[in-house]
């Protein structure tokens, strides 16, 4: 009877003294949190992707609410209306939030590409590329082991039959997290709504990119010459398309039927259907004019 | 002499996590990688010699006084509970460093068996005030070698051929078991 009492007694008292200690000590060593930060991390889409360069959804409400120079606009994933609601609750400006989503920018599929060796190890694009920079004979190209799908926060990218990433546009928030982890950098993020894209990263002279690749973007200029608004340049033996230029002013691409090996691509569907009969026009012109050749030669 | 063999004891003969299964779950849950194991071997080390410390007085001054000594695994879970809450509390106020290196560890260990460990094997074998510092820093030291072992094994895992089936948990527990055969032969140097 009597240890029970000093069980009852003993106990209450480490009970009570270790509740005394820590209720003090959280009045003593509490620190004060802006609410401010909760409520900017709780609309924020918890993707945690890092987009916005910080360490993730709760770095960045900190960040954004504590420190007047970090704009409300970082929250790629967010897009406008997350944007508008961090800068009312911040009391910064809005500016403006590009919407853009990722773009592969390949087109060497498994069954055209031309192999170097055949790789029989762990199916990841980084370790893949390890090994003389990867099975494909383009050094450029798509590895194709669908690094960049399991890294996608929001389950935007999946593995095409012909190993190359199909995105998403529906999901695709334009984060960017599968443009960094790409170890060969092929996956781009340009405007939502863009028509045309070189879908090709390839950076050799036009016979060495075509030596390894059938679809491969030459650097030939044709399309840059051809294009009526300038927005088509070569870098690099690398044609490059400002999609704003693109997007602003060009309803009728001819840029894709003038192209020889089929690098530029349409990516909306009206764009689609209208290469389509852009490319059967040129083919039926070709071989027209060759008809006319032989008919003139034979004469 | 004595302190060296119960300090060598502690960090590899009686390796709380390789030959006694203690403090699985973080063991298995933040050996990922190497630099949060390493963080998280230094934060377990760092709360088991202060809890233990603080446990020996507890126990000498008041439970063996009152003839408790049957109460000390509830007294202690007590003690490390509140123990850890309140070294979080003073370390977010004085380190925020400290705090932002630390601060997730430290309440995984708030109620781990791992901790609790010490502090009773310090009651069962009547430990004094130093050889239980010696007792819980070479324990918390043993915790450390065991999970930056673990955890460099498991960061080159990530690059290896694993079947389908074992990946992840699986191939983790395996190799938790052959880190503590090999450490089994360190069993019978004491």
């Amino acid at each position: 009877m009597n240890t029970a009492i000093m069980v009852v007694v003993v106990m209450t008292t480490i009970g009570l003294i270790f509740g005394l200690v820590l209720a003090f000590a959280n009045r003593a060593f509490s620190i004060e949190v802006n609410p401010l930060i909760h409520i900017v991390e709780d609309i924020l889409p918890k993707g945690q992707c890092g987009a916005c360069g910080y360490a993730g959804c709760m770095a960045y409400a900190e960040a954004v609410v504590t420190d007047p120079n970090v704009a409300p606009n970082l929250c790629i994933p967010g897009k406008k209306p997350i944007a508008d609601l961090v800068a009312d609750l911040t009391g910064k400006k809005a500016a403006d939030i590009e919407p853009r989503v990722a773009q592969i920018k390949c087109n060497n599929g498994i069954s055209e590409a031309i192999k170097k060796y055949t790789y029989v190890g762990v199916e990841d694009c980084i370790a893949a590329s390890m090994v003389q920079g990867g099975p494909k004979g383009c050094q450029y190209g798509c590895v194709g082991f669908g690094t960049c799908a399991k890294i996608c926060p929001f389950d935007a990218l999946s593995m095409g039959a012909d190993g190359l990433p199909i995105v998403d546009e529906a999901k695709c928030t334009g984060c960017g997290k599968c443009s960094l982890i790409c170890p060969k950098h092929v996956i781009g993020m340009v405007p939502i709504g863009s028509h045309v894209a070189v879908l090709c990263n390839s950076k050799d002279k036009g016979a060495k990119a075509k030596k390894v690749c059938a679809v491969a973007c030459t650097g030939c200029g044709l399309c840059a010459k051809n294009c009526p608004y300038d927005a088509i340049k070569i870098e690099n033996n690398l044609a490059w398309v400002d999609s704003n230029i693109c997007l602003e002013k060009c309803s009728d691409p001819v840029c894709l039927a003038k192209c020889p090996t089929g690098a530029i691509n349409p990516l909306t569907v009206e764009a689609k259907k209208t290469a389509i009969i852009q490319k059967e026009a040129a083919a039926k012109a070709k071989k027209e004019k060759l008809a006319q050749k032989e008919k003139t030669e034979q004469k | 002499m004595e302190y060296l063999t119960l300090f060598m004891g502690a960090v590899v003969v009686n390796n709380f996590v390789l030959t006694k299964f203690l403090g699985l779950c973080i063991f298995f849950g933040v050996s990922k990688n190497l630099s949060a194991s390493a963080g998280m071997g230094m934060a377990v080390t760092a709360v088991m010699t202060l809890s233990s410390m603080l446990a020996w007085l507890v126990y000498s001054f008041v439970l063996v006084p009152f003839g408790l000594e049957f109460m000390k695994t509830a007294v202690f879970v007590l003690l490390i509970a509140s123990f850890v809450q309140l070294l979080e509390m003073i370390i977010k106020k004085q380190a925020p460093a400290l705090y932002n290196m630390w601060g997730i560890y430290l309440l995984l260990i708030a109620t781990n068996c791992i901790v609790l460990a010490v502090p009773l094997e310090m009651a069962e074998g009547g430990l004094s005030f130093l050889m239980t510092v010696v007792y819980a820093v070479g324990s918390g030291l043993g915790f450390g070698l065991a999970i930056i072992l673990m955890a460099s094994c498991r960061e080159k895992l990530r690059l290896a051929d694993v079947p389908k089936h074992l990946e992840g948990l699986g191939i983790a527990f395996i190799i938790a078991g052959m880190l503590a055969l090999a450490f089994l032969g360190f069993s019978g140097m004491i």
